[in-house]
């Protein structure tokens, strides 16, 4: 077989990622979720109007700050469920 | 000063947030954000934007293409494509992203004594051109073959019809498009005679009424899923989803019904009872434009090496259809479809109310069926009934799944029987491309020979010498691969693969010649609704990796047909559209001229007059018609489509004691078919990273399979093993057991079974017979 497991590429050196999250809070805790996010410096955040759901873009300096960051937002007590959407690496 | 990076970055952060809201409005009804996404994209001052047609699927969204220094280095949607109004789904924002893999293919490999050996372009072309002049020496035309793809672009397929029929005589020429939408094509042609929608995805504006057949749009079309929850939210339209699955798209539609595989058939004939025994027959329209007949029973599935079949079609009246349907009340049907008589009469009524405007949606659940066509003739017999065809909002829409399905494998013809207009078995349409492509007509052989299961059933049987395999990946998206990989290992076939990526398919070839990608060549792809786009090249492709087209014209050249491939090099695509041009001119099927798809996010053939053709068969907007009447179905010699009598019949394997599940396969969101393209998109991979078994929890708790568990799966075929994936994204219903197919490291094809539709010969990839162990 091919080595097509491995799909590793130039898009992944020296990264500075961009990630897109769909954040589900805790029902009825949209707006506590909505100003924590904001709090972080690294992150965008867009609440859906009519739905409980948030669209949220993350944007660090390297995958260390990303996982941190990540972190952080896993443990916020509003939130019930992150879902990566997708991601971007540019080159730095 | 200009911060192109800074730029860049905020421009990502665009598409990211883009992104977020797509897969949002996939999963949620009639979500809203705030206003922030309306504003699109700010224009780089650095960035040179290209328009084209989105790489992957059929839905033909408009990209643009940002490159920078000779590089593509963003896409967003193009706000002027009607198709997509600047929206793209994840695959479609990240498809420039697997260009410059590491493992990309720059240059051609010679297979020598078992190792591959980096070539000269050239030389690999002569060795190609060679092999096949010997194989026809030897052992005839017929013993070469060429197998393409839905995914070709236009000037690629036409190419390569003109190759094999044109210059070489041999009808060896099918195409992956056999695997997905050949189905479609016979039930446009049986009921219609004339292939492809009748109307566009402006019916989403108007539609009272989406009923999805099988079909998972919200991740398999899921920007047209998109514009149908704005509907939904704007308009109140109503979405029901009848499937074998609850998938994403059920749980955003209003209503999820579920039936047990194969008897479709039977619901859709159950509906038609319904609106005769209602009343809600739109009389006049049938009197008008219909006729009615049948065909043969009890057809057989394919699965015997050279299975031969031809239908015998009989006019009928209504009353005999009348009484066939007797079968087929609610009541009857409910006991083996497990769809609820109320279920039943609901969906009925849908399709019966004169004043509610309905679409019906359906892509690869009705084709891949071993009844494709007949399913494909009775969703167009509850359409007819009640006239709702052929208006804006009312119609029968068959979705593709490749980008070029239509535009190529069925406009061009890359099918055995079929030539860039009308078929082979036609004396006239041999004339007509005798006449353009300057040949002999004898020269073009007026029998078809394989279909796509039977080219690699020939391949094995060493019936076939000589493959050439062009942008698609068989040894992972056949059915029964467990048969035909061996098959392509044997030495007594020379297998030739182009491709951008190394697959499962190129390690088998013997040479391996390196393609240009999407936006490194020029181009034009067909989608769904009729609609021709076309790009230029945008950036240069890595070392000798060169365009499909060029390739097969400098084989053909080296073949001793250099007067029939006069092209030039910088200009062949758009000599080549002209030339197929021809085929097509008339008020029926006229395509747009170059000039207009220069401008144009895309033109919707019949192109007459200057005009797309919205709606076809309906004299307010297809100059075509030429009855006096409303409506022509000028496909047919006496102007009238047909409604066919068709019955239930089973699935050639179901689930029995010692296979006890049935096998579905399909797609998810992230991936493009086998996965070549987007596993090696990293934010696809990783989300998407590994296929699965999808169970039932009643299932999974009575095997005591838990979630993550590796999962054997077994068939008569062979096996698979993946993990269990349980109350997850999908969610199969009770004995059934569903696995996505992208994972080249997952082959659950060498588990499906190889059946198929006597009719269109299109493989039934949803419904076999599995037993599951814990591995
Ligand atoms: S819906 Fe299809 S055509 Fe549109 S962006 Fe997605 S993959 Fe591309």
């Amino acid at each position: 077989m091919n080595e097509n497991s491995e799909f590793s590429h130039s898009y992944n050196q020296h990264s500075m990622p961009i990630k897109s999250y769909l954040a589900h809070p805790i029902a009825g805790r949209k707006d506590e979720l909505l100003a924590a996010l904001k709090g972080f410096d690294q992150c965008e955040v867009l609440p859906a109007e009519n739905q409980n759901i948030l669209a949220l873009v993350t944007d660090t300096l390297n995958d260390k700050e990303d996982e941190i960051l990540k972190e952080k937002i896993e443990a916020l007590s509003s939130l019930k469920l992150l879902a990566l959407v997708s991601g971007f690496n540019t080159p730095q | 000063m200009y911060d192109s990076l800074t730029n860049r970055r905020n421009f990502i952060k665009k598409m990211a947030m883009l992104s977020a809201i797509t897969a949002a409005a996939s999963m949620f009804p009639g979500i809203v954000f705030a206003s922030e996404q309306e504003k699109g994209i700010p224009d780089n001052a650095n960035l040179d934007w290209k328009k084209g047609p989105c790489r992957f699927c059929g839905v033909g969204c408009g990209i643009l293409v940002g490159t920078e220094n000779g590089k593509a280095v963003a896409v967003k949607g193009d706000p002027n494509s009607s198709v997509n109004k600047g929206l793209l789904c994840v695959k479609g924002y990240h498809q420039i992203m697997c260009i410059q893999s590491k493992d990309r293919l720059k240059t051609a490999l010679v297979k020598k004594n078992g190792n591959y050996v980096e070539t000269p372009l050239n030389e690999a072309l002569d060795l190609v051109a060679s092999k096949m002049k010997e194989s026809i020496a030897q052992n005839g035309k017929d013993s070469v073959a060429m197998y393409t793809s839905g995914q070709s672009t236009i000037p690629e397929g036409y190419i390569a019809s003109k190759f094999m029929k044109g210059a070489i005589g041999t009808n060896n020429l099918d195409c992956n498009a056999r695997l997905c939408m050949a189905s479609a094509v016979t039930g446009f042609l049986t009921s219609f005679g004339a292939d492809e929608p009748m109307g566009c995805y402006e019916d989403i504006d108007h539609a009272d009424y989406f009923v999805t057949w099988g079909n998972n749009m919200a991740e398999m079309h899921p920007v047209l899923f998109s514009r149908m929850l704005e509907q939904k939210a704007k308009r109140g339209a109503k979405i029901i989803d009848f499937a074998t699955r609850t998938t994403r798209s059920s749980t955003a539609s209003d209503k999820s019904i579920l039936f047990e595989p194969q008897t479709d058939l039977a619901v859709a004939n159950a509906i038609c009872y319904e609106i005769i025994q209602n009343g809600w027959v739109n009389k006049s329209f049938v009197e008008k434009h219909c006729s009615f007949s049948k065909g043969l029973t009890h057809i057989g599935y394919g699965l015997e090496d050279n299975f031969q079949f031809t239908d015998k079609p009989e006019k009928i009246d209504f009353e005999a259809y009348k009484e066939f349907l007797k079968d087929y009340s609610p009541e009857k049907v409910a006991k083996y479809s497990k769809v609820s008589v109320k279920d039943i009469k609901y969906l009925a009524a849908i399709y019966g109310d004169p004043n509610k405007k309905v679409v019906s949606y359906w892509c690869m659940g009705m084709n891949q069926h071993t009844r494709g066509t007949w399913i494909n003739n009775l969703v167009y017999n509850i359409h007819l009934l009640t006239g709702k065809i052929s208006q804006p909002g009312n119609g029968p829409f068959s979705l593709t799944g490749q980008p070029s399905a239509c535009g190529t494998a069925r406009e061009v013809g890359t099918f055995t029987h079929k030539l860039p207009h009308g078929v082979v078995m036609n004396k006239k349409d041999r004339e007509m491309a005798a006449k353009i492509w300057k040949v002999p007509v004898e020269r073009i052989p007026s029998k078809p020979t394989y279909h796509a299961t039977e080219m690699f059933r020939a391949v094995d049987r060493g019936d076939i010498n000589f493959i050439w395999v062009q942008a698609t990946n068989p040894l992972v998206s056949l059915p029964k691969t467990s048969r035909y990989r061996p098959a392509m290992e044997k030495k007594s076939c020379f297998v030739v693969v182009s491709d951008v990526f190394p697959t499962p398919t190129t390690d088998v070839a013997d040479v391996i010649l390196p393609a240009a990608w999407h936006i490194e060549k020029g181009g034009l792809y067909g989608n769904s609704e009729r609609r021709t786009q076309y790009w230029q090249k945008m950036v240069e492709s890595p070392g000798e990796a060169t365009p499909d087209t060029w390739m097969f014209i400098e084989v053909a050249r080296r073949m001793g047909f250099e007067d029939l491939f006069p092209y030039s090099k910088e200009n062949h695509v758009e000599e080549i559209y002209n030339e197929y041009r021809q085929f097509h001119e008339g008020a029926k099927h006229g395509m747009a001229p170059l000039e207009v798809l220069e401008k144009e996010s895309g033109a919707i053939w019949p192109y007459v007059n200057g005009k797309s053709t919205q709606w076809r068969y309906n004299a307010k907007y297809d100059p075509a018609c030429s009855n006096g009447e409303d409506f022509h179905f000028y496909g047919k010699p006496d102007g009238k489509a047909v409604i066919w009598q068709r019955p239930f019949e089973d699935a050639p394997e179901k689930p029995d004691q010692e296979y006890p599940f049935w096998l579905n396969t399909g797609r998810v969101v992230e991936h493009w078919h086998t996965g070549s393209m987007t596993r090696r998109i990293p934010v696809l991979h990783q989300a998407m990273p590994n296929a699965y078994a999808e169970f039932h929890p009643d299932d999974a708790k009575s095997l005591g399979i838990r979630n993550g568990e590796n999962i054997k799966i077994t068939s008569r075929r062979g096996s698979c093993t993946l993990p269990a994936s349980i109350n997850e994204r999908g969610l199969p219903t009770k004995g059934q057991v569903f696995v996505p197919f992208f994972d080249e490291n997952m082959l659950i094809n060498d588990v499906t079974l190889d059946s198929f539709c006597p009719i269109s010969k299109e493989p039934d990839y949803k419904k076999c017979a599995v037993k599951v162990e814990r591995a």
